[in-house]
C-alpha cells in the first residue's frame, strides 16, 4: 500500500515550526517510514505533485501572490493542517493589522514601491477551509507527532482546551501571579507549552493563544491590580496571537478605554 | 558556446525561507546572476516601535525559528548598551554556553539534513538515510545535544524563554548542567568523525577572494562580544557598523543588501569567523583543522561544511568547560533603571555577524530599530560566488549545473526568513538565437 503523502507550506513565518519536524530527532526517520514526505522545499529538493493527504502549513497571509498560492494549496490537500501562531492566528505580523502598512514598508525600505504587501497579515482560515490547527508560537512537537499519529490512525488528535493555569497546577509550580505579583496571560491561555514561563518564574505571554472562553474581564481586574495599565494590558495581548479573538477585542477595547497611567 | 541559457530555480529547497535564483549566459558569457528574495517582509523594525525594550529579546526571536538565541543575544546586548547594564560573570558565560547550543544545532542541522546530501548525491536527507543511516542518525543525535541544551537553560529549542534584559528569568543549578555532560563527551568524538567524514566529500576547485567579516575578542573564539574586524583592514567598534556599512534596497528582493563602504560585498559566518580567529580555537579543533588539510584559512566556499563542523567540535568543547566552570549565581539577573539613549549589539548567529540597534525614551521605550541579519549581508557576495561556479562549470548540463548553483547558495546556510526581514532561485539558461 502507498503510504500516505506529506506535504509542507510555508507562507509569512519564521521557519520554526516546520523546523519542529526536522527538530523530532528521535522520531523523525520512523515518520518517514509511515510517511511519504512528498514535498517538503525546506528539507528536500525533491517535489512529488500533488495530491497530498496530508498538507502542513505554516504562516500567514501577507501577500497578493501568497492569498491565491493558498487556494492551490487547498485544491491539492485532502486534510490541511495549519501549524503556529502565523498560520493560526496571523502570527506576530499581524500587528499591522491596526497600523499603516505604507508607513511600515517606508520605515524598513528605502524603495516601499518595490515592496508588495497586503495591508493584512490574516490566518489561513480566513482563506481557505483549514481542517485542524496546531497553535503555538512555535508549536509543541509532541503535539505535531501527535496529530500526523492520530491521522495515520482515523482517530481525533488529543489536544488540550483548557488553560496554561491547569498545566501550572498539575506540574505544581506556585502561581507567579499570587505568589510574586507577576502579571500572567495563563488564566486566558490554552495549555501546550508545559506552562515553561511560569517554570521558568515569568508570566506566560501568550504563545498558544486564547483557551476556549476566555475570561478577558477577569484577566484584565487581575493585572490592573498588578499595577499595569490598559496600554500594558493590551500590549501585552498584542503579541504572537494579537488577531485571535478575543484577545483582539480585549485590546482593542483597553486602548480605547485608556484610563489615565 | 553560442546562444543563451537560463536556468531558473523558482523556489530554492535546502534553505530556511524562500528564495529563487536566476541566471542568464549569452553565447559562452554569464549576462545576468540573481539571487533573490521573496519571502514576505514581516516589518519586525516598524512594529517594535512604541513597545517596551524588555519586548525586543523575544519579539525578534521570532525573525528566526531556526536562530533565535542570536536574535535573543543581540538584542539585550544592545539594550544593554543604552541602558549601560553590566552582564558579567557566571551570566555571561552562561548566555555562552546557550548560544554554543545554538552553534551546534543549526550547524549539524545544515551540515547533516541540507547540506551533506547536495555532496553525497541526494534529495534529501530522507533519502540520503536509506543508504546511510548511521551516518543519518549520528547526525540526529549530534543536533539534539544542542537542542537538550537549549532546553535545558532555554525552556525549549525554538524560541527560548528564559533570556531577559540583564540576565536570565531563572537559571539553572550546577547538577542540571552536569547531566549534558555525558552527551557531550559522546558529541565531541561525533563532531571529530563528522569533520573526517565531510573532508573526505569532493569539493569543486574554486577559491574566493573574500573580505571576512566577523567580531573578534581578545581572549576567546568570537561569540557575543568583540569589535568587527576584516582580513582587508576593518577594524571598529560595534557602534560603528553603520559608518562603515551601507544597506541598499535593490528591486529584486525584500531584503537589504549590504557592503563595506568604498569596497563593495563582504562574507559573514563560519569561514570568517574562522579565518579571522583560527588562534582561538581549542587545540582539538586547531589540530583537526590541519589534519584534515583545511589551514588556518579556508577560501573554498564549498568546504564551509568542514568550517561549521570545526565549529561544532568548537562549541561541544566549550560547552564542556563552561559547564565544568559553572558556578550558579546568586542572582538570575542584574537589575538596572530604564533609561534614555542609543545602543548597539553585535553577535555571532550561526550564519555570521547580526547587528541591532535601539534608541530608547526615558520610559525605555523604543523609538528606533534597525536589525542587519547575516544572510542579508552575505547576499552580494553569494550573487559574486553563484558568477564565479558558472564560469568554471559552464560545460555542466542545466541538471547538473542547477544543482550546483543551488549548493553554492547553500554553502552560506542562508536564512531567508532572518534576511527579510530575505530567497527564490532561477537558472535561465536558454538557448537562443541572438
Amino acid at each position: 500500500m502507498a503510504l500516505p503523502k506529506l506535504a509542507v507550506y510555508k507562507f509569512a513565518s519564521c521557519d520554526g515550526c516546520q523546523l519542529s519536524l526536522l527538530d523530532a530527532e528521535d522520531e523523525l526517520l520512523a515518520v518517514a517510514e509511515v510517511v511519504h514526505i512528498a514535498n517538503f522545499p525546506e528539507a528536500s529538493r525533491e517535489v512529488v505533485p500533488g495530491p497530498y493527504d496530508v498538507t502542513l502549513v505554516e504562516g500567514s497571509i501577507t501577500t497578493p501572490h501568497d492569498a491565491v498560492r493558498i487556494r492551490k494549496v487547498r485544491a491539492e490537500s485532502r486534510l490541511l493542517i495549519t501549524i503556529g501562531a502565523c498560520a493560526t492566528a496571523g502570527g506576530i505580523q499581524a500587528l499591522r493589522n491596526w497600523a499603516d502598512v505604507d508607513e511600515y514598508t517606508r520605515y524598513v525600505y528605502a524603495h516601499p514601491e518595490y515592496i508588495e504587501a497586503l495591508q493584512t497579515s490574516t490566518p489561513i482560515a480566513e482563506h481557505v477551509k483549514v481542517d485542524f490547527e496546531l497553535r503555538g508560537c512555535p508549536i509543541s512537537k509532541q503535539q505535531l507527532l501527535d496529530v500526523i499519529d492520530a491521522l495515520l490512525h482515523g482517530r481525533r488528535p488529543n489536544l488540550p482546551t483548557y488553560s496554561v493555569c491547569v498545566e501550572c497546577k498539575r506540574l505544581g509550580i506556585p502561581c507567579v501571579m499570587v505568589v510574586t505579583g507577576t502579571p500572567c496571560l495563563g488564566p486566558v491561555t490554552q495549555a501546550g507549552c508545559g506552562a515553561l514561563c511560569p517554570a521558568f518564574h515569568r508570566g506566560c505571554y501568550g504563545c498558544f493563544g486564547p483557551m476556549e472562553s476566555a475570561n478577558m474581564d477577569s484577566l484584565t481586574e487581575w493585572w490592573l491590580g498588578l499595577g499595569v495599565d490598559d496600554h500594558g494590558i493590551a500590549l501585552a495581548l498584542r503579541g504572537f496571537n494579537a488577531w485571535a479573538e478575543p484577545f483582539r477585542s480585549q485590546s482593542e477595547a483597553l486602548l480605547e478605554i485608556g484610563r489615565p497611567r | 558556446m553560442s546562444g543563451t541559457r537560463e536556468i531558473s530555480v523558482d523556489y530554492l529547497a535546502r534553505v530556511e525561507g524562500e528564495g529563487s535564483m536566476r541566471v542568464k549566459v549569452v553565447d559562452g558569457v554569464i549576462e545576468d546572476v540573481e539571487f533573490s528574495i521573496f519571502e514576505p517582509p514581516r516589518f519586525f523594525e516598524a512594529f517594535l516601535l512604541g513597545r517596551p525594550h524588555t519586548d525586543a529579546p523575544d519579539i525578534t526571536s521570532r525573525i528566526c525559528g531556526i536562530c533565535p538565541i542570536a536574535y535573543q543575544m543581540s538584542a539585550v546586548h544592545a539594550m544593554e548598551d543604552v541602558l549601560g547594564v553590566q552582564v558579567g560573570g557566571a551570566l555571561r558565560e552562561l548566555r555562552r554556553l546557550l548560544y554554543c547550543g545554538e552553534w551546534i544545532e543549526s550547524h549539524v542541522l545544515h551540515m547533516y539534513l541540507l547540506h551533506a546530501p547536495d555532496f553525497m548525491g541526494y534529495e534529501s536527507v530522507v533519502h540520503m538515510a536509506k543508504d546511510h543511516r548511521p551516518i543519518v542518525e549520528q547526525g540526529l543525535r549530534l543536533k539534539k545535544v544542542g537542542n537538550t541544551i537549549l532546553r535545558l537553560i532555554g525552556g525549549r529549542e525554538i524560541h527560548p524563554i528564559s533570556v531577559k534584559v540583564g540576565g536570565f528569568f531563572k537559571v539553572p543549578t550546577r547538577m542540571d548542567l552536569e547531566s549534558l555532560v555525558p552527551e557531550l563527551e559522546w558529541a565531541r568524538d561525533a563532531a571529530i568523525e563528522t569533520v573526517r567524514l565531510v573532508a573526505g566529500f569532493p569539493f569543486p576547485e574554486i577559491e574566493q577572494d573574500f573580505e571576512f567579516v566577523s567580531l573578534s575578542h581578545p581572549n576567546e573564539y568570537p561569540i557575543n562580544e568583540g569589535r568587527i574586524v576584516s582580513n582587508k583592514g576593518l577594524n571598529i567598534d560595534v557602534a560603528e557598523f553603520n559608518d562603515f556599512i551601507t544597506e541598499e534596497h535593490v528591486a529584486r528582493s525584500n531584503a537589504l543588501h549590504s557592503r563595506i563602504r568604498g569596497r563593495g560585498a563582504y562574507h559573514v559566518g563560519p569561514m570568517a569567523r574562522y579565518a579571522l580567529n583560527f588562534e582561538k580555537l581549542t587545540p582539538t579543533a586547531r589540530e583537526l583543522a590541519v589534519e584534515v588539510g583545511l589551514g588556518p584559512v579556508c577560501r573554498n566556499p564549498f568546504k564551509s561544511i568542514i568550517v561549521r563542523g570545526i565549529e561544532v567540535l568548537y562549541a561541544v568543547e566549550e560547552a564542556l568547560r563552561l559547564i565544568d566552570a559553572y558556578e550558579e549565581p546568586a542572582e538570575a539577573d542584574v537589575a538596572y533603571e530604564p533609561g534614555a539613549g542609543e545602543g548597539h549589539g553585535a553577535t555571532e548567529a550561526p550564519r555570521g555577524l547580526l547587528y541591532h540597534r535601539y534608541r530608547l525614551d526615558t520610559e525605555g521605550i523604543i523609538t528606533d530599530a534597525q536589525i542587519t541579519p547575516p544572510t542579508a549581508q552575505n547576499q552580494l557576495m553569494i550573487e559574486s560566488d553563484l558568477r564565479a561556479v558558472l564560469e568554471r562549470h559552464l560545460d555542466l548540463s542545466d541538471d547538473d549545473l542547477q544543482w550546483r548553483l543551488e549548493q553554492t547558495i547553500r554553502n552560506y546556510d542562508p536564512c531567508i526568513s532572518c534576511a527579510t526581514h530575505f530567497l527564490k532561485l532561477t537558472i535561465d539558461r536558454e538557448e537562443a538565437k541572438r
